[in-house]
Protein backbone atom coordinates (compact mmCIF):
# COMPACT_ATOMS: atom_id res chain seq x y z
CA UNK A 1 0.00 0.00 0.00
CA UNK A 2 1.68 3.61 -1.07
CA UNK A 3 0.67 6.69 1.12
CA UNK A 4 -0.22 10.14 -0.10
CA UNK A 5 -0.04 12.61 2.26
CA UNK A 6 -1.65 15.95 2.74
CA UNK A 7 -0.42 19.14 5.14
CA UNK A 8 -3.29 21.31 5.86
CA UNK A 9 -6.91 20.54 5.74
CA UNK A 10 -8.03 23.88 4.73
CA UNK A 11 -9.72 24.94 1.68
CA UNK A 12 -7.01 23.54 -0.59
CA UNK A 13 -6.26 20.50 0.81
CA UNK A 14 -9.79 19.65 1.89
CA UNK A 15 -10.53 19.90 -1.94
CA UNK A 16 -7.63 17.77 -2.64
CA UNK A 17 -8.42 15.19 -0.21
CA UNK A 18 -12.03 15.08 -1.97
CA UNK A 19 -10.87 14.77 -5.04
CA UNK A 20 -8.44 11.72 -5.09
CA UNK A 21 -10.69 9.93 -2.84
CA UNK A 22 -12.60 9.96 -5.39
CA UNK A 23 -9.76 9.26 -8.14
CA UNK A 24 -7.83 6.48 -6.19
CA UNK A 25 -8.46 2.68 -5.77
CA UNK A 26 -8.54 2.69 -1.81
CA UNK A 27 -6.52 -0.80 -1.66
CA UNK A 28 -3.30 0.55 -3.69
CA UNK A 29 -3.21 4.12 -1.94
CA UNK A 30 -3.87 5.34 1.46
CA UNK A 31 -4.87 9.19 1.91
CA UNK A 32 -3.84 10.88 4.78
CA UNK A 33 -4.38 14.70 6.02
CA UNK A 34 -2.95 16.10 8.84
CA UNK A 35 -4.16 19.20 10.17
CA UNK A 36 -3.94 20.92 14.04
CA UNK A 37 -7.35 22.95 13.88
CA UNK A 38 -10.20 21.60 14.93
CA UNK A 39 -12.46 24.47 12.68
CA UNK A 40 -12.70 25.00 8.91
CA UNK A 41 -13.23 28.68 8.25
CA UNK A 42 -14.33 29.72 5.33
CA UNK A 43 -12.07 33.19 5.06
CA UNK A 44 -13.88 34.76 2.87
CA UNK A 45 -15.94 35.32 5.23
CA UNK A 46 -13.74 37.60 7.47
CA UNK A 47 -14.39 40.58 5.38
CA UNK A 48 -18.39 40.73 6.50
CA UNK A 49 -17.83 39.74 10.14
CA UNK A 50 -16.78 43.32 10.74
CA UNK A 51 -19.56 44.68 9.14
CA UNK A 52 -22.30 42.38 10.98
CA UNK A 53 -23.34 41.03 7.98
CA UNK A 54 -22.05 37.80 8.39
CA UNK A 55 -22.19 36.08 12.14
CA UNK A 56 -19.40 33.79 13.58
CA UNK A 57 -21.65 30.58 12.98
CA UNK A 58 -21.52 31.48 9.37
CA UNK A 59 -17.64 31.23 8.95
CA UNK A 60 -16.94 28.33 11.41
CA UNK A 61 -17.47 24.76 10.78
CA UNK A 62 -15.58 21.26 12.23
CA UNK A 63 -12.95 20.96 9.98
CA UNK A 64 -13.65 17.18 10.13
CA UNK A 65 -17.32 17.41 8.28
CA UNK A 66 -15.51 17.96 5.12
CA UNK A 67 -13.06 15.58 4.90
CA UNK A 68 -13.84 12.42 2.83
CA UNK A 69 -14.81 8.87 4.56
CA UNK A 70 -11.92 6.51 4.11
CA UNK A 71 -9.09 9.46 4.50
CA UNK A 72 -7.09 9.54 7.38
CA UNK A 73 -7.36 12.92 9.62
CA UNK A 74 -4.40 13.03 11.61
CA UNK A 75 -5.30 16.12 14.16
CA UNK A 76 -1.70 16.58 15.20
CA UNK A 77 0.74 19.52 15.07
CA UNK A 78 3.59 19.58 12.32
CA UNK A 79 7.05 19.69 13.57
CA UNK A 80 9.17 19.07 10.33
CA UNK A 81 8.67 17.78 7.27
CA UNK A 82 12.30 15.72 6.14
CA UNK A 83 12.15 15.07 2.09
CA UNK A 84 15.30 13.46 1.89
CA UNK A 85 13.65 10.55 3.84
CA UNK A 86 9.90 10.88 3.12
CA UNK A 87 8.75 11.37 6.22
CA UNK A 88 6.97 13.82 8.51
CA UNK A 89 7.70 14.10 12.22
CA UNK A 90 4.87 15.19 14.54
CA UNK A 91 5.18 17.45 17.54
CA UNK A 92 4.17 13.91 19.93
CA UNK A 93 7.37 12.28 18.27
CA UNK A 94 5.34 10.32 15.60
CA UNK A 95 6.54 9.85 12.44
CA UNK A 96 4.34 9.58 9.13
CA UNK A 97 6.40 7.87 6.30
CA UNK A 98 4.73 9.27 2.23
CA UNK A 99 5.48 8.23 -1.25
CA UNK A 100 3.75 11.59 -2.42
CA UNK A 101 3.31 14.76 -0.25
CA UNK A 102 0.75 17.57 -1.49
CA UNK A 103 1.83 20.84 0.54
CA UNK A 104 -1.51 22.85 1.12
CA UNK A 105 -0.21 24.62 4.64
CA UNK A 106 -1.80 28.24 3.20
CA UNK A 107 0.29 32.17 3.69
CA UNK A 108 -1.31 33.60 8.06
CA UNK A 109 -0.54 37.46 8.89
CA UNK A 110 2.59 38.29 10.16
CA UNK A 111 2.11 41.55 11.98
CA UNK A 112 5.60 41.08 13.85
CA UNK A 113 7.31 41.66 10.40
CA UNK A 114 6.25 45.58 11.23
CA UNK A 115 8.32 47.91 13.46
CA UNK A 116 5.48 48.91 16.15
CA UNK A 117 2.47 47.17 14.34
CA UNK A 118 1.99 44.90 17.23
CA UNK A 119 1.79 47.21 19.64
CA UNK A 120 -0.20 48.93 22.21
CA UNK A 121 -2.72 49.67 19.72
CA UNK A 122 -3.30 46.30 18.54
CA UNK A 123 -6.70 45.12 18.51
CA UNK A 124 -7.58 48.68 19.97
CA UNK A 125 -7.37 50.80 17.22
CA UNK A 126 -4.78 48.89 15.24
CA UNK A 127 -6.58 45.69 13.74
CA UNK A 128 -6.14 43.13 11.09
CA UNK A 129 -9.33 41.35 9.35
CA UNK A 130 -7.14 38.28 8.05
CA UNK A 131 -8.18 35.94 11.21
CA UNK A 132 -11.34 35.58 12.72
CA UNK A 133 -9.72 37.00 16.07
CA UNK A 134 -9.46 40.23 14.32
CA UNK A 135 -12.14 40.39 11.87
CA UNK A 136 -14.22 39.74 15.60
CA UNK A 137 -12.26 42.09 17.66
CA UNK A 138 -12.58 44.69 14.70
CA UNK A 139 -16.90 44.37 14.49
CA UNK A 140 -17.33 45.14 18.10
CA UNK A 141 -14.87 47.91 17.60
CA UNK A 142 -16.82 49.39 14.76
CA UNK A 143 -20.39 48.69 16.46
CA UNK A 144 -19.92 51.68 19.08
CA UNK A 145 -16.99 53.56 16.95
CA UNK A 146 -17.94 57.75 16.87
CA UNK A 147 -16.04 58.10 13.71
CA UNK A 148 -12.85 59.98 12.73
CA UNK A 149 -9.99 58.99 10.38
CA UNK A 150 -10.33 55.59 8.96
CA UNK A 151 -6.95 53.74 7.11
CA UNK A 152 -7.24 50.82 5.36
CA UNK A 153 -4.01 49.58 5.07
CA UNK A 154 -1.66 47.28 3.17
CA UNK A 155 1.82 46.36 4.09
CA UNK A 156 3.35 44.59 1.01
CA UNK A 157 2.23 42.45 -1.61
CA UNK A 158 1.79 39.26 -2.25
CA UNK A 159 -1.25 38.90 -0.05
CA UNK A 160 -4.14 36.74 0.30
CA UNK A 161 -7.50 37.97 -1.46
CA UNK A 162 -5.67 41.02 -3.07
CA UNK A 163 -8.68 42.79 -3.39
CA UNK A 164 -10.44 42.38 -0.11
CA UNK A 165 -8.92 45.63 1.13
CA UNK A 166 -10.46 47.73 -1.30
CA UNK A 167 -13.91 46.01 -0.63
CA UNK A 168 -13.19 46.61 3.09
CA UNK A 169 -13.53 50.04 2.16
CA UNK A 170 -16.33 50.31 0.22
CA UNK A 171 -18.35 48.08 2.55
CA UNK A 172 -17.26 50.63 5.22
CA UNK A 173 -18.69 53.49 3.12
CA UNK A 174 -21.32 51.69 3.06
CA UNK A 175 -21.78 50.58 6.72
CA UNK A 176 -21.17 54.13 7.47
CA UNK A 177 -23.59 55.30 5.49
CA UNK A 178 -25.92 53.00 6.75
CA UNK A 179 -25.48 54.61 10.46
CA UNK A 180 -25.77 57.87 9.09
CA UNK A 181 -22.38 58.67 10.15
CA UNK A 182 -20.65 58.62 7.05
CA UNK A 183 -19.83 62.67 7.18
CA UNK A 184 -17.99 61.80 10.86
CA UNK A 185 -15.66 59.41 9.13
CA UNK A 186 -13.00 60.29 6.96
CA UNK A 187 -11.68 56.80 4.55
CA UNK A 188 -8.06 56.61 3.42
CA UNK A 189 -6.80 53.48 1.24
CA UNK A 190 -3.23 53.07 1.40
CA UNK A 191 -1.39 50.76 -0.53
CA UNK A 192 2.31 49.64 -1.58
CA UNK A 193 1.02 49.68 -5.28
CA UNK A 194 1.02 52.47 -7.39
CA UNK A 195 -2.70 52.32 -7.67
CA UNK A 196 -5.85 50.79 -6.59
CA UNK A 197 -4.71 47.34 -7.94
CA UNK A 198 -1.82 45.60 -9.82
CA UNK A 199 -4.10 45.22 -13.34
CA UNK A 200 -4.36 48.43 -15.07
CA UNK A 201 -7.38 48.07 -16.41
CA UNK A 202 -9.65 47.25 -12.79
CA UNK A 203 -6.93 49.64 -11.50
CA UNK A 204 -9.11 52.41 -13.68
CA UNK A 205 -12.58 50.88 -12.89
CA UNK A 206 -11.11 50.69 -9.40
CA UNK A 207 -9.93 54.53 -8.62
CA UNK A 208 -12.84 55.89 -10.49
CA UNK A 209 -15.21 53.75 -7.73
CA UNK A 210 -13.17 55.19 -4.62
CA UNK A 211 -13.38 58.45 -5.96
CA UNK A 212 -17.05 58.22 -6.64
CA UNK A 213 -17.15 57.11 -2.75
CA UNK A 214 -15.34 59.82 -0.93
CA UNK A 215 -12.42 57.18 -0.12
CA UNK A 216 -8.92 59.00 -0.83
CA UNK A 217 -5.85 56.95 -2.02
CA UNK A 218 -2.46 56.83 -0.69
CA UNK A 219 -0.32 54.90 -3.28
CA UNK A 220 3.37 53.99 -3.36
CA UNK A 221 3.50 53.90 0.68
CA UNK A 222 6.81 51.34 1.90
CA UNK A 223 5.21 51.06 5.53
CA UNK A 224 8.08 51.50 8.63
CA UNK A 225 6.45 51.66 11.40
CA UNK A 226 3.65 51.98 13.16
CA UNK A 227 3.78 54.88 15.72
CA UNK A 228 1.47 54.04 18.29
CA UNK A 229 1.50 56.98 20.70
CA UNK A 230 0.91 59.00 18.25
CA UNK A 231 -1.39 57.04 16.13
CA UNK A 232 0.33 57.22 12.45
CA UNK A 233 1.64 54.96 10.11
CA UNK A 234 5.26 56.11 8.80
CA UNK A 235 6.87 55.01 5.40
CA UNK A 236 10.76 54.42 4.72
CA UNK A 237 10.51 57.93 2.87
CA UNK A 238 8.96 59.65 5.80
CA UNK A 239 5.48 60.11 4.07
CA UNK A 240 2.93 59.87 7.49
CA UNK A 241 -0.62 59.22 7.84
CA UNK A 242 -2.30 59.95 10.81
CA UNK A 243 -5.48 57.36 11.93
CA UNK A 244 -8.34 56.86 14.64
CA UNK A 245 -8.46 53.72 13.74
CA UNK A 246 -6.04 51.77 11.57
CA UNK A 247 -7.36 48.32 9.58
CA UNK A 248 -4.35 46.66 7.65
CA UNK A 249 -3.56 43.64 6.76
CA UNK A 250 -0.06 42.86 7.91
CA UNK A 251 2.73 41.04 5.80
CA UNK A 252 1.68 37.68 4.89
CA UNK A 253 3.90 34.95 4.94
CA UNK A 254 3.43 30.97 4.67
CA UNK A 255 3.57 28.66 7.61
CA UNK A 256 6.43 28.61 9.79
CA UNK A 257 6.71 24.82 8.85
CA UNK A 258 8.06 24.94 6.06
CA UNK A 259 11.06 27.32 7.33
CA UNK A 260 11.43 24.70 10.00
CA UNK A 261 11.58 22.00 7.11
CA UNK A 262 14.07 24.22 4.63
CA UNK A 263 11.16 24.45 2.06
CA UNK A 264 10.31 27.83 1.98
CA UNK A 265 11.75 31.20 0.32
CA UNK A 266 12.14 34.36 2.61
CA UNK A 267 8.69 34.52 3.01
CA UNK A 268 8.11 30.63 3.51
CA UNK A 269 6.60 29.84 0.15
CA UNK A 270 7.33 26.84 -1.59
CA UNK A 271 9.27 27.21 -4.87
CA UNK A 272 7.05 25.61 -7.20
CA UNK A 273 6.62 25.00 -11.09
CA UNK A 274 3.72 27.36 -11.98
CA UNK A 275 2.24 25.58 -14.73
CA UNK A 276 2.78 21.72 -13.18
CA UNK A 277 2.56 22.57 -9.37
CA UNK A 278 4.97 20.16 -8.51
CA UNK A 279 7.83 21.67 -5.92
CA UNK A 280 10.79 22.93 -7.54
CA UNK A 281 13.11 21.04 -5.62
CA UNK A 282 11.49 17.58 -4.53
CA UNK A 283 9.50 15.77 -7.43
CA UNK A 284 7.19 13.65 -5.23
CA UNK A 285 6.60 16.92 -3.41
CA UNK A 286 3.42 19.29 -4.87
CA UNK A 287 2.09 22.39 -3.56
CA UNK A 288 -1.31 23.93 -3.86
CA UNK A 289 -3.08 27.00 -2.79
CA UNK A 290 -1.39 29.92 -0.95
CA UNK A 291 1.63 28.45 0.25
CA UNK A 292 3.21 28.29 -3.38
CA UNK A 293 5.26 30.60 -5.08
CA UNK A 294 3.75 31.13 -7.93
CA UNK A 295 2.92 34.36 -9.42
CA UNK A 296 -1.50 33.82 -8.92
CA UNK A 297 -3.80 35.13 -6.53
CA UNK A 298 -3.69 33.81 -3.29
CA UNK A 299 -7.42 33.06 -3.60
CA UNK A 300 -9.89 30.40 -2.69
CA UNK A 301 -10.99 30.04 -7.00
CA UNK A 302 -7.30 29.53 -7.79
CA UNK A 303 -7.08 26.96 -5.13
CA UNK A 304 -10.17 25.31 -7.09
CA UNK A 305 -8.53 26.04 -10.06
CA UNK A 306 -5.74 24.51 -9.31
CA UNK A 307 -7.29 21.04 -7.85
CA UNK A 308 -8.78 20.30 -10.59
CA UNK A 309 -4.89 20.08 -12.61
CA UNK A 310 -3.10 18.73 -9.94
CA UNK A 311 -5.32 16.02 -9.47
CA UNK A 312 -4.79 15.16 -12.76
CA UNK A 313 -1.13 15.57 -12.53
CA UNK A 314 -0.76 13.34 -9.44
CA UNK A 315 -2.46 10.35 -11.04
CA UNK A 316 -0.13 10.94 -14.15
CA UNK A 317 3.10 11.21 -11.87
CA UNK A 318 1.61 7.66 -10.19
CA UNK A 319 1.87 6.49 -13.56
CA UNK A 320 4.82 7.86 -14.79
CA UNK A 321 3.60 10.03 -17.31
CA UNK A 322 5.34 13.57 -17.78
CA UNK A 323 3.12 15.99 -15.97
CA UNK A 324 1.11 18.53 -18.28
CA UNK A 325 1.54 22.35 -17.82
CA UNK A 326 -1.34 23.05 -17.79
CA UNK A 327 -2.17 25.85 -15.15
CA UNK A 328 -2.47 28.92 -16.14
CA UNK A 329 -2.81 31.44 -13.10
CA UNK A 330 -7.02 31.49 -13.52
CA UNK A 331 -8.06 33.51 -11.19
CA UNK A 332 -12.16 34.43 -10.39
CA UNK A 333 -12.91 37.25 -7.91
CA UNK A 334 -15.90 39.26 -6.75
CA UNK A 335 -15.55 42.12 -5.64
CA UNK A 336 -18.03 43.49 -3.50
CA UNK A 337 -18.36 47.42 -3.82
CA UNK A 338 -21.02 48.18 -1.36
CA UNK A 339 -24.50 49.23 -1.11
CA UNK A 340 -25.93 45.54 -2.26
CA UNK A 341 -23.35 45.57 -5.40
CA UNK A 342 -20.19 43.94 -6.55
CA UNK A 343 -18.11 43.41 -9.48
CA UNK A 344 -16.57 40.40 -10.60
CA UNK A 345 -13.00 39.82 -12.66
CA UNK A 346 -11.73 36.61 -14.15
CA UNK A 347 -7.92 36.34 -14.95
CA UNK A 348 -4.76 34.74 -15.29
CA UNK A 349 -0.78 34.92 -15.72
CA UNK A 350 -1.40 36.39 -18.84
CA UNK A 351 -4.55 38.29 -19.24
CA UNK A 352 -5.65 40.80 -16.84
CA UNK A 353 -9.19 41.19 -15.78
CA UNK A 354 -10.92 42.85 -18.83
CA UNK A 355 -14.98 43.52 -19.26
CA UNK A 356 -16.96 40.78 -21.05
CA UNK A 357 -20.00 38.54 -19.92
CA UNK A 358 -19.36 35.16 -17.14
CA UNK A 359 -19.66 32.31 -17.41
CA UNK A 360 -21.53 32.26 -21.11
CA UNK A 361 -19.50 34.20 -23.76
CA UNK A 362 -22.32 37.46 -24.88
CA UNK A 363 -24.79 35.70 -22.02
CA UNK A 364 -23.76 36.75 -18.73
CA UNK A 365 -25.71 36.60 -16.39
CA UNK A 366 -22.71 38.01 -14.51
CA UNK A 367 -20.62 41.01 -16.05
CA UNK A 368 -17.33 41.19 -15.76
CA UNK A 369 -15.55 44.20 -14.43
CA UNK A 370 -19.03 46.18 -13.68
CA UNK A 371 -21.13 46.88 -10.94
CA UNK A 372 -24.38 45.05 -10.85
CA UNK A 373 -26.72 43.58 -8.10
CA UNK A 374 -26.27 39.91 -9.82
CA UNK A 375 -22.01 40.16 -8.95
CA UNK A 376 -23.29 40.48 -5.68
CA UNK A 377 -25.59 37.62 -4.97
CA UNK A 378 -23.39 35.51 -6.74
CA UNK A 379 -21.02 36.80 -3.85
CA UNK A 380 -23.18 35.65 -0.85
CA UNK A 381 -24.27 32.88 -2.80
CA UNK A 382 -20.69 31.63 -3.13
CA UNK A 383 -20.61 30.43 0.40
CA UNK A 384 -23.16 28.28 -0.06
CA UNK A 385 -21.41 26.57 -3.24
CA UNK A 386 -17.83 26.70 -0.96
CA UNK A 387 -19.70 24.99 1.93
CA UNK A 388 -21.49 22.27 -0.38
CA UNK A 389 -19.40 21.75 -3.58
CA UNK A 390 -16.06 23.58 -3.44
CA UNK A 391 -14.51 21.68 -0.60
CA UNK A 392 -16.28 18.31 -2.19
CA UNK A 393 -14.17 18.81 -4.78
CA UNK A 394 -17.71 19.02 -7.14
CA UNK A 395 -17.08 20.27 -10.57
CA UNK A 396 -18.54 23.94 -10.59
CA UNK A 397 -20.68 23.99 -13.81
CA UNK A 398 -19.79 26.47 -16.73
CA UNK A 399 -16.51 27.29 -15.20
CA UNK A 400 -13.69 26.17 -15.88
CA UNK A 401 -9.93 25.27 -14.57
CA UNK A 402 -8.48 27.48 -17.06
CA UNK A 403 -9.56 30.57 -18.22
CA UNK A 404 -11.86 30.94 -20.94
CA UNK A 405 -11.34 34.08 -23.70
CA UNK A 406 -14.58 34.17 -25.80
CA UNK A 407 -17.12 36.48 -24.41
CA UNK A 408 -13.89 39.07 -22.78
CA UNK A 409 -12.88 42.19 -24.25
CA UNK A 410 -9.25 42.30 -24.65
CA UNK A 411 -8.23 45.11 -27.05
CA UNK B 1 8.91 52.81 -29.14
CA UNK B 2 12.09 54.38 -29.87
CA UNK B 3 13.93 57.77 -28.08
CA UNK B 4 16.63 59.42 -27.87
CA UNK B 5 19.09 58.79 -24.92
CA UNK B 6 22.79 59.82 -24.03
CA UNK B 7 23.34 60.22 -28.28
CA UNK B 8 22.29 56.58 -29.42
CA UNK B 9 18.83 55.49 -29.72
CA UNK B 10 17.03 53.26 -27.42
CA UNK B 11 13.80 50.93 -27.04
CA UNK B 12 11.21 52.16 -24.13
CA UNK B 13 8.02 51.41 -23.50
CA UNK B 14 5.18 53.87 -22.52
CA UNK B 15 6.91 54.25 -19.16
CA UNK B 16 10.04 54.95 -20.28
CA UNK B 17 11.42 51.44 -19.03
CA UNK B 18 14.36 50.14 -21.71
CA UNK B 19 12.95 47.39 -23.58
CA UNK B 20 16.14 45.61 -24.61
CA UNK B 21 18.94 45.21 -22.22
CA UNK B 22 21.44 45.15 -24.70
CA UNK B 23 21.22 48.76 -25.17
CA UNK B 24 21.81 49.88 -21.64
CA UNK B 25 24.99 51.62 -21.15
CA UNK B 26 26.42 53.69 -18.30
CA UNK B 27 25.65 56.59 -20.37
CA UNK B 28 21.90 55.81 -20.76
CA UNK B 29 22.01 55.13 -16.95
CA UNK B 30 23.30 58.96 -16.47
CA UNK B 31 20.65 59.97 -18.87
CA UNK B 32 17.36 58.28 -17.13
CA UNK B 33 19.05 59.37 -14.02
CA UNK B 34 19.03 63.08 -14.89
CA UNK B 35 15.40 62.57 -15.80
CA UNK B 36 14.45 61.47 -12.54
CA UNK B 37 16.84 64.49 -10.50
CA UNK B 38 18.83 61.97 -9.27
CA UNK B 39 22.90 62.53 -9.29
CA UNK B 40 24.47 58.78 -9.22
CA UNK B 41 27.06 58.78 -6.76
CA UNK B 42 29.19 55.20 -6.30
CA UNK B 43 26.51 53.66 -3.69
CA UNK B 44 24.16 54.16 -6.61
CA UNK B 45 25.99 52.24 -9.12
CA UNK B 46 26.47 49.15 -6.24
CA UNK B 47 22.68 49.08 -6.02
CA UNK B 48 22.80 49.20 -10.06
CA UNK B 49 24.77 46.36 -10.56
CA UNK B 50 22.74 44.34 -7.79
CA UNK B 51 19.52 44.79 -9.46
CA UNK B 52 20.92 43.83 -13.06
CA UNK B 53 22.54 40.61 -11.34
CA UNK B 54 19.31 39.99 -10.10
CA UNK B 55 17.70 40.58 -12.87
CA UNK B 56 20.14 38.57 -14.64
CA UNK B 57 19.21 35.49 -11.78
CA UNK B 58 15.48 35.92 -12.96
CA UNK B 59 14.89 36.37 -9.17
CA UNK B 60 11.72 38.59 -8.57
CA UNK B 61 12.71 42.05 -7.04
CA UNK B 62 10.78 43.79 -3.59
CA UNK B 63 11.53 46.40 -1.64
CA UNK B 64 11.36 43.53 1.51
CA UNK B 65 14.30 41.54 -0.84
CA UNK B 66 16.46 44.35 -1.42
CA UNK B 67 16.25 45.33 2.16
CA UNK B 68 17.35 41.63 3.05
CA UNK B 69 20.07 42.11 0.31
CA UNK B 70 23.19 43.37 2.38
CA UNK B 71 23.88 46.04 -0.33
CA UNK B 72 21.57 48.69 1.35
CA UNK B 73 18.65 48.63 3.75
CA UNK B 74 15.30 50.39 3.00
CA UNK B 75 15.93 53.29 4.32
CA UNK B 76 18.75 54.25 2.25
CA UNK B 77 17.02 52.54 -0.73
CA UNK B 78 15.06 55.49 -0.52
CA UNK B 79 17.56 58.28 0.21
CA UNK B 80 19.38 57.25 -2.75
CA UNK B 81 15.75 57.05 -5.20
CA UNK B 82 13.94 58.79 -3.20
CA UNK B 83 9.83 58.64 -3.25
CA UNK B 84 9.36 55.08 -5.45
CA UNK B 85 12.91 53.94 -5.17
CA UNK B 86 12.33 50.40 -6.83
CA UNK B 87 10.78 51.92 -9.83
CA UNK B 88 13.36 54.66 -10.18
CA UNK B 89 16.32 52.39 -9.69
CA UNK B 90 15.08 49.79 -11.72
CA UNK B 91 14.49 52.28 -14.56
CA UNK B 92 17.98 53.29 -14.36
CA UNK B 93 19.33 50.04 -14.28
CA UNK B 94 17.78 49.51 -17.68
CA UNK B 95 15.73 46.25 -16.77
CA UNK B 96 11.95 45.65 -16.11
CA UNK B 97 9.68 48.04 -13.45
CA UNK B 98 8.79 44.54 -11.47
CA UNK B 99 5.53 43.35 -11.32
CA UNK B 100 3.76 43.33 -8.38
CA UNK B 101 2.56 40.05 -7.38
CA UNK B 102 -1.22 39.61 -7.16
Amino acid sequence: MKKIVILGAGTAGTMMANHLKHELKHDEWDITIIDERKEHHYQPGYLFLPFDIYAPEDIIKSITEFIPKGVHFINKRIEKVVPTSNTIQLADGDTIAYDILIIATGAKIAPEETEGMKGTEWHQSVFDFYTFEGALALRNKLRDWKGGRLVVHITEMPIKCPVAPLEFSFLADSYFKHKNMRDKVQITFVTPLSGAFTKPKSTEALEHLLQEKHIDIVSDFAIQEVDNANKKIIDYSGKEVPFDLLVTVPTNKGDELMARSGLGDDLNYVPTNRATLQSKNYENIFVIGDASNIPASKAGSVAHFEAEILTENILRYMKDEPLKEKFDGHANCFIETGNGKALLIDFNYTHEPVEGSFPFPGVGPLRLLKESRMNHMGKLAFRWIYWNMLLKGTHIPFVSATMQEAGKYFD
Amino acid sequence: METQLANTTVDVNEEGYLTNFAQWTPAVAEAIAKDLNITLTPRHWEVIQYLQNEYKNESPLSIRKIGKSGVVDIKEFYQLFPNAPLKAATKIAGIPKPASCI
